[in-house]
């Protein structure tokens, strides 16, 4: 009987680990294909995890160059993703109150050895505005908003402006002078708008007989901050508003943002 | 040193820097072949770089350029001139391989790649980066914290948030009312209408100037010019009572300037009519009312008719209508600039007993 014995490439342990791995239960419950580095898995991969499925499986050789998309849009995403991470932490050491706002925010800075959470929440704030305007800059130079992308660039307005006022709810919260002088200024802009302010025009035209409709205590900066000047009311509003209204609106808009994205045919390109 | 300094001071007088701004656009626009090369890219920001070197030298410079807060808009200076002059490049670029009969750049690129790894990939360097970098910069600059809140003592000046500082150099020109409420509104407004107002089929999903010149002259004047160094000289030229202070001169709160305006009534009725002001204030102020009411409703049809006919006929109606209501309201600040600086005008219409300045 001739020798026909075939000799197996040996495997190392770390193959063996590999392979036993990767049969588990465990693991096939969790991964439901190969690594992608056929074409069937890279499909696979793209369709078989939620937060991949933002993409689509192929993309235009031009949608991934940074000299195209120069990558604004992305960063816009992450740096508010690190935002809410980074606030969430934040939450769990401040006070939205007259009596600790400020006093906790000094605790910040000066109890936590090494801490840079308040640090990463504000320059990652002020770069996400610049992000977001380099983004509709760079959507604009290569006529992306035109059709069919017009009602995706209008989201998109809505979620600049938003992104301005969680900038601007944000700024009031540690409470300081650099804040409230701020808030001061950006708010007073309130009280001069048409009819609903009371130096706006034609606030005085809204008149029941000798009562005025429109007055400092019921206008629309008192709207804004809860009382007729940058106080507790105000750094309540800012905060409920910063930490909850904002980012809920946002999100939502963005999960619209990406879906159109994806719809309108993915990133743009020449027809 | 002492003449570079005062140089740089005079030029960044409100009045010359603004012109200066529109000089620069106009010329890059212009002469844009020549702008797309490298050299006058890098050229132009290390130009900056040396500027912001050399500033700092300078006391008064320091202070104010490495004020936390301020410092995103150093980053947003050169970020900007470098993405402005990037995508003016690639329209070059792509202008000239249009020309050639090659078809924009992004039309050769337009075969699909797939997301993993390409994709993907990139989309997890670019995260690492953008940690790294905001890591770094918030273990090297503290987040600013000044005293507590006190209603009682107004620090001045007293600034909005950086981003909104355009927005308050308008209240040196117009009342609040419309620097703080209508024309922000309007610009929201305008920014949406943008794709619907905008029939140009051509340049869409690549980068091109020739294609777009109006869309992309008009874009870059509302973006670069108006909104975003404007900023620039809320932030860091603009000091106690608001007054107007060169990157190199002491914020001295004490620096007086003359407050000659003169509204537009008094121009007509004691200066030019020598008589006294009419009792009743819509009389008073009709010349400024007729004024305003021919730059909104008049101006557009007549252009309609004459400058602006080809975009009148290419447009149709509603949306030639709105696109040049936004446009006059877009060039009512510049307007207005002009008219303060060249004619001390404060108001046109000054209605204070309703509150309607314009």
């Amino acid at each position: 009987m001739a020798d026909t014995k075939t000799v197996a490439p040996k495997e190392g342990p770390a193959t063996q680990f590999w392979n036993w791995l990767t049969e588990t239960q465990v693991w096939t419950s969790v991964f439901r294909h190969d690594r992608p580095d056929t074409d069937r898995n890279r499909v696979l991969v793209m369709l078989s995890n939620v937060f991949l499925h933002l993409h689509p499986v192929r993309i235009r050789k031009s949608g991934v160059k940074l000299r195209y998309t120069w990558c604004m849009g992305g960063l816009s995403f992450f740096l508010f993703l690190s935002l809410t991470l980074t606030g969430l932490l934040l939450m769990f050491y401040y006070r939205p109150t007259l009596e600790y706002a400020y006093t906790d925010i000094v605790g910040l800075r000066e109890h936590v050895p090494l801490g840079i959470m308040r640090e990463m929440h504000r320059w990652g704030a002020h770069a996400m505005v610049i992000t977001v305007w380099l983004h509709m800059f760079r959507v604009f130079m290569t006529g992306s908003y035109k059709p069919p992308r017009e009602f995706n660039w209008s989201i998109g307005v809505i979620m600049l402006v938003l992104t301005l006022l969680l900038s601007f709810t944000g700024y009031l919260l540690p409470w300081d002078q650099l804040a409230i002088w701020a808030i001061t200024v950006g708010s007073n802009m309130a009280r001069a708008t048409p009819f609903l302010g009371y130096e706006g025009p034609g606030a005085q035209l809204l008149r029941l007989g000798d009562v005025p409709l429109i007055h400092a205590a019921d206008d629309a900066r008192f709207a804004l901050l809860g009382g007729t000047f940058v106080g507790e009311g105000a750094l309540l509003r800012f905060y409920v508003l910063h930490c909850v209204g904002l980012p809920l609106g946002i999100a939502v808009l963005m999960a619209v943002h990406f879906w159109r994205v994806r719809k309108d045919g993915g990133i743009s390109g020449p027809m | 040193m002492g003449f570079i300094k005062g140089a740089f001071n005079q030029i960044a007088d409100p009045r010359l820097f603004f012109l200066l701004a529109v000089g620069a656009l106009l010329l890059a626009v212009w002469k844009r072949e020549a702008v797309a090369s490298n050299a006058v890219g890098y050229g132009m920001l290390a130009l900056l770089g040396v500027f912001f070197v050399f500033g700092t030298f300078d006391a008064n410079f320091r202070l104010i350029v490495t004020k936390p807060d301020n410092v995103p808009i150093v980053g947003l200076i050169f970020l900007l001139l470098f993405f402005v002059w990037y995508s003016i490049r690639e329209g070059v670029l792509n202008d000239r391989r249009i020309a050639a009969g090659n078809g924009p750049i992004e039309k050769a690129e337009s075969d699909r790649v797939w997301v993993w790894p390409d994709l993907v990939y990139t989309e997890l360097i670019s995260l690492i980066l953008c940690s790294v970098v905001l890591i770094v910069w918030s273990i090297l600059l503290k987040a600013p914290l000044e005293q507590p809140a006190n209603p009682a003592n107004t620090p001045n000046p007293s600034k909005a948030p950086w981003y909104f500082l355009g927005l308050q150099e308008m209240l040196v020109y117009f009342d609040p009312w419309l620097a703080g409420v209508v024309l922000p509104g309007l610009i929201i407004v305008g920014l949406i209408c943008i794709p619907y107002v905008d029939k140009n089929p051509k340049g869409n999903g690549y980068y091109t100037f020739t294609e777009r010149k109006a869309e992309i002259t008009i874009f870059l004047f509302g973006f670069a010019v108006l909104w975003a160094s404007l900023i620039v000289l809320g932030t860091f030229l603009r000091g106690p009572n608001w007054n107007f202070f060169g990157p190199f001169e002491y914020w001295d709160i004490h620096k007086l300037a003359a407050l000659t305006n003169v509204n537009l009534s008094e121009y007509v009725w004691v200066r030019g009519l020598r008589t006294s002001y009419p009792s009743l204030y819509l009389v008073r102020e009709l010349p400024g009312i007729i004024l305003v009411l021919f730059y909104v409703m008049a101006l557009p049809v007549i252009l309609a008719k004459s400058l602006f006919k080809g975009y009148f006929e290419k447009l149709g109606a509603p949306r030639y209508y709105v696109t040049a209501f936004l446009f006059l309201m877009m060039l009512s600040l510049p307007l207005k600039m002009l008219a303060r600086w060249i004619f001390n005008l404060k108001y046109i219409v000054a209605i204070p007993e309703i509150f309607f300045n314009i």
